[in-house]
């Protein structure tokens, strides 16, 4: 007698189509959901056997409904209040008209996806779902493909000259079984230039995709924090094109979170492009936090840099996924890569697998993965200087992090975020 | 029972009138190696191991089945609980499958049953009393490929200062059976055994019986498992308690045989305070279609007990078009059983069209070490997707992993690793340096490095840097009157220098020189 096993993904993924419903919208986006529907179906959602998932349980991420995660009592200033922007604000993945700014900015439209999908005609059509497909090769990622089938909000932004103020997309988590499923475009024109700043947490899931085109020459420098609210679980994708001599910076600010995997995809595809990508996170408990890199070199004298730096404690999970896939012809390939974890006692790990695969002989590739425990000599010079442990403590994880937030070209958005990691630790001191 | 087919092998040499005078200049006369033999081997171009010996063979009938897995039993005259350990082996392979998908390897497909899985020299049906006995025909292999069957030899082409004396033991294996072991009554006298495996299951089934699989068990894998249930022979060795053993140890394994598996099994058990250094060398004849070669080596090391294990890899590759050439899926794993147990796996892989192998060590006893030095050489249409394995299980275990991969041509070459720190292995330590070297814009070279470290007390370092040959150095050697493949021999031997240092020295000259041989034609 044969038992049929059953097929864990496709239950798994029926289980969750049934649970969503494809919004309503123009021809352009009812296309190009129904094809992100057939792309999911054809790869079913992930399971923790998949290669791909094999340090992060993607269970919690495909479940046909969240797990409620309580949202934490305001006790800080917003992240980035300082700083000048035009604040566009979701609360439990919904835009929030009243609570936003008029969606005026020169050299920049911006509008509702739901308004740009609503339409017939909209430039929209050569973006949305665009990225998101081309960066389903080589490895799967189903979970945005469900985001864009099913995606219920976002923003679809359109740089065409110089901007004067940031965009920041402000998202606030309120309900305690919100599930935010949120789709953003952003394209430069040949030259443009723009920040945009997200701030979290969103909801108590989230899935979110951006999908970046910056052409020619153009410059986008992203920087996000994904809030501190420690029960909610999140998944998002960046998929980003670069044209010949472009720049593209991220930068991702994580503190706790039981689940975060945040999928970062780099396509170079026009020659001299440089992106710059790095991350810091700090956590403790069931703090699970996962970066996953594919940066693709498919032109010559491109520049890729990684930075991912974590801190780790009370039993907490660190994973990092990098690659950088340098194809034959990319010649002049500079490619950088470092993940470093800090791991603050004996209960926590941290996983990783940094990848080189290199078709190109003129190219100058490297990557550094480093594990370990504060330094004791260090931290024993600062006692003997009189330093108390806990503070000394807070210095040396401090001074571990600086790496990765000097990677934020602007000073005053290091210094935001540097000051909120301080406030991190010393609430936890 | 399947009764056995005799065939006569036809030699296969082809002999390019051209090639061979270019050839006879650039090769290097080894001291001891007759006229005749050296124009043989350089009538076969740059791989001078592909000369075929015309020896009266006996094969098994094609194919591996129940009984053909008992008929290597019974071959091998073994006593029902091997029989049943191969059997119980061979139902676990027939529900498996080829991992296909995970190795960055454009993986042909292997059609089981049209393979041999037994195939020995007709003269070796009643095995030799002694080397005096052996087929002139076998030795004459033996003395074409340099290595020394008479006692008191040592290895060609190595110099040695006046008055050293230094004595290599070797078991050699030919096809599917060992032809001979030398040194053994020396070995026997300091309490060493060193035999082939075959002999070994006759002679100490209580040793075999309590090791054998203990470290890679007869289900590990789909190729381990293939060969738990096939293994026809290899090498058996047993160190007893602090014993130094007296000289090193080696096997030398030759496939001869046409469209014939080698799966071959070596088991090494040092016991406590003990310290053996075992070298693996390995040659097979051109031909034009790939040949599976399946191996798995065990080792076990107790307490305060050390293990060198050399491997100089020089299966035939493949001709430069990528036709042919021997498949190399081999699983080498050694268990540190007791505390301050040592390990050290050396590989210098430069032949095989594909070399899929994982040499691991298990860091089972406090304070136990692991060491892994490797280059890997790739070129024309070679493959390889090869790397370590070091998994820390005890307190203040250690681990270094050097690997310098070169690929040039069409070449494909891997570093795949795991280190993984548990959560017990507190105060533990690993070190990786993987460095790739690439000449040509045609090949590949890539890191798959999986890092798990779950205690805190543990540090993990992993360094990886990829580059093509420096413009510089060569154009410096090229300015100084050396030619341009010798720069580059030059340049490659720089590079691989910190694997190079740790090798024996019979095998230092040797890979020196396989460097260089296999990049042939890798430029210009």
């Amino acid at each position: 007698m044969t038992l049929a096993r059953p097929n864990l993904r496709a239950q798994a993924t029926e289980a969750r189509l049934q649970a969503l419903t494809l919004p309503e919208g123009g021809a352009w986006a009812r296309a190009a959901r129904m094809a992100a529907l057939t792309r999911l179906q054809g790869l079913g959602l992930p399971v923790r056997r998949d290669e791909y998932w094999r340090f992060t349980d993607p269970a919690t991420l495909t479940a046909p409904a969240p797990a409620p995660a309580q949202p934490l009592a305001d006790d800080e200033a917003p992240a980035f209040a300082g700083i000048d922007a035009l604040r566009l604000v979701f609360v439990d993945g919904r835009f929030d008209a009243a609570a936003s700014d008029p969606l005026a900015l020169s050299g920049v439209t911006i509008e509702r996806l739901p308004d740009a999908a609503a339409r017939d005609i909209h430039w929209a059509q050569g973006l949305y779902g665009v990225l998101e497909a081309e960066g389903q090769h080589p490895v799967a990622r189903p979970l945005a493909a469900l985001n864009t089938a099913f995606a219920t909000d976002g923003v679809v932004i359109h740089v065409t000259g110089p901007v004067a103020r940031p965009v920041h997309i402000v998202q606030r988590h309120e309900d305690p079984s919100s599930d935010a499923l949120l789709h953003h475009l952003v394209k430069l024109d040949p030259g443009a230039r723009l920040t945009l700043l997200e701030s979290g947490p969103a909801a108590a899931r989230l899935n979110s995709v951006m999908e970046v085109e910056v052409a020619d020459g153009a410059a986008l420098h992203h920087v996000r924090t994904q809030g501190r609210d420690h029960q909610r679980r999140t998944a998002t994708h960046v998929f980003a094109r670069l044209g010949q001599g472009s720049d593209f910076r991220s930068f991702t600010l994580t503190f706790n979170g039981v689940l975060t995997r945040n999928e970062m995809v780099v396509s170079l595809t026009g020659s001299d492009a440089v992106a710059h990508v790095a991350g810091a996170a700090v956590g403790d408990g069931d703090f699970h936090h996962d970066d996953t890199v594919f940066i693709t070199h498919g032109a010559e004298g491109c520049e890729s840099r990684q930075v991912f730096k974590k801190v780790l404690r009370g039993g907490a999970t660190g994973v990092f996924q990098g690659k950088i896939l340098v194809k034959a012809g990319a010649q002049k390939t500079d490619g950088y890569q470092l993940s470093q974890a800090l791991l603050l006692d004996e209960s926590s790990q941290f996983l990783a697998k940094p990848e080189l695969e290199i078709y190109a002989d003129d190219v100058k590739c490297s990557h550094g993965s480093t594990a370990g425990a504060i330094d004791e000599t260090a931290l024993f010079y600062l006692r003997s200087r009189g330093v108390p442990a806990r503070e000394a403590m807070d210095l040396l994880t401090l001074a571990f992090l600086r790496e990765a937030l000097e990677e934020i070209a602007d000073a005053a958005l290091a210094e935001d975020l540097s000051a909120r990691l301080e406030g991190w630790l010393a609430r936890r001191r | 029972m399947a009764a056995l087919d005799n065939r006569t092998e036809a030699p296969v040499m082809e002999i390019r009138p051209d090639a061979l005078q270019a050839r006879e200049a650039a090769l290097d006369v080894r001291e001891g190696v007759d006229e005749a033999t050296v124009a043989a081997v350089a009538s076969l171009g740059a791989y001078k191991y592909g000369f075929e010996t015309d020896i009266e063979t006996e094969y098994a009938p094609k194919g591996v089945n129940e009984d053909i897995v008992r008929l290597i039993s019974d071959k091998n005259g073994e006593p029902a609980w091997m029989t049943d350990w191969r059997l119980s082996a061979f139902a676990r392979w027939q529900e498996m499958q080829e991992p296909r998908h995970w190795p960055l390897l454009d993986l042909p497909e292997i059609d089981f049953q049209d393979q041999y899985y037994f195939a020995r020299p007709k003269s070796m049906a009643v095995k030799p009393k002694s080397l005096d006995d052996v087929d002139p025909k076998l030795l004459e292999t033996y003395k074409k490929l340099g290595i020394p069957l008479k006692e008191q030899e040592i290895l060609a082409g190595v110099e040695r200062p006046e008055g050293e004396q230094r004595k290599v033991a070797v078991d050699a294996v030919f096809d599917s059976v060992s032809v001979g072991t030398t040194f053994q009554a020396e070995l026997r006298r300091a309490g060493v055994i060193f035999c082939s495996i075959s002999e070994a299951i006759r002679e100490h089934p209580e040793l075999v019986r309590k090791y054998l699989g203990s470290v890679v068990p007869p289900s590990d894998n789909f190729y381990a498992t293939l060969n738990s249930a096939v293994f026809s022979d290899g090498s058996f060795v047993y160190i007893p308690p602090g014993v130094r053993c007296p000289m090193e140890l080696s096997t030398y394994f030759r496939i001869n045989a046409e469209n014939t598996g080698q799966f071959e099994r070596t088991l090494i058990i040092a016991d406590k305070g003990s310290y053996v250094s075992y070298l693996e060398g390995c040659t097979a004849p051109k031909r034009d279609i790939a040949q599976l070669h399946a191996a798995v080596v065990e080792i076990i090391v107790e307490e305060d007990a050390e293990v060198k294990y050399s491997t100089v890899q020089n299966w035939y590759p493949g001709d430069a078009e990528g036709k042919g050439g021997v498949l190399n899926y081999v699983t080498k794993r050694a268990d540190c059983r007791g505390d301050r147990a040592k390990v050290m796996w050396t590989q210098v892989e430069t032949g095989s069209a594909i070399t899929w192998k994982y040499p691991s060590c298990i860091l089972r006893g406090d304070d136990s070490q692991g060491e892994f030095y490797s280059i890997a050489i790739a070129n024309n249409h070679q493959q390889a997707d090869t790397g370590t394995k070091m998994v820390h299980l005890g307190k203040r275990t250690r681990s270094r992993i050097v690997s310098k991969g070169i690929s040039a041509g069409h070449a494909q070459n891997t570093y795949r690793g795991l280190v993984s720190m548990h959560p017990k292995a507190s105060e533990s330590r690993n070190y990786t340096q993987c460095d790739s070297l690439l000449i040509g814009d045609q090949c590949g070279a890539h890191t798959v490095p999986y890092i798990e470290v779950r205690n805190a007390s543990s540090r993990v370092e992993h360094e990886a840097t990829t580059s093509k040959v420096d413009d510089d150095q060569l154009f410096y050697c090229r300015s100084r009157g050396v030619g341009e493949e010798e720069a580059v021999a030059l340049v490659v031997n720089g590079f691989c220098k910190e694997v190079l240092q740790v090798l024996p020295m019979e095998f230092m000259v040797e890979a020196q020189q396989l460097v260089a041989i296999s990049l042939e034609g890798s430029v210009g």
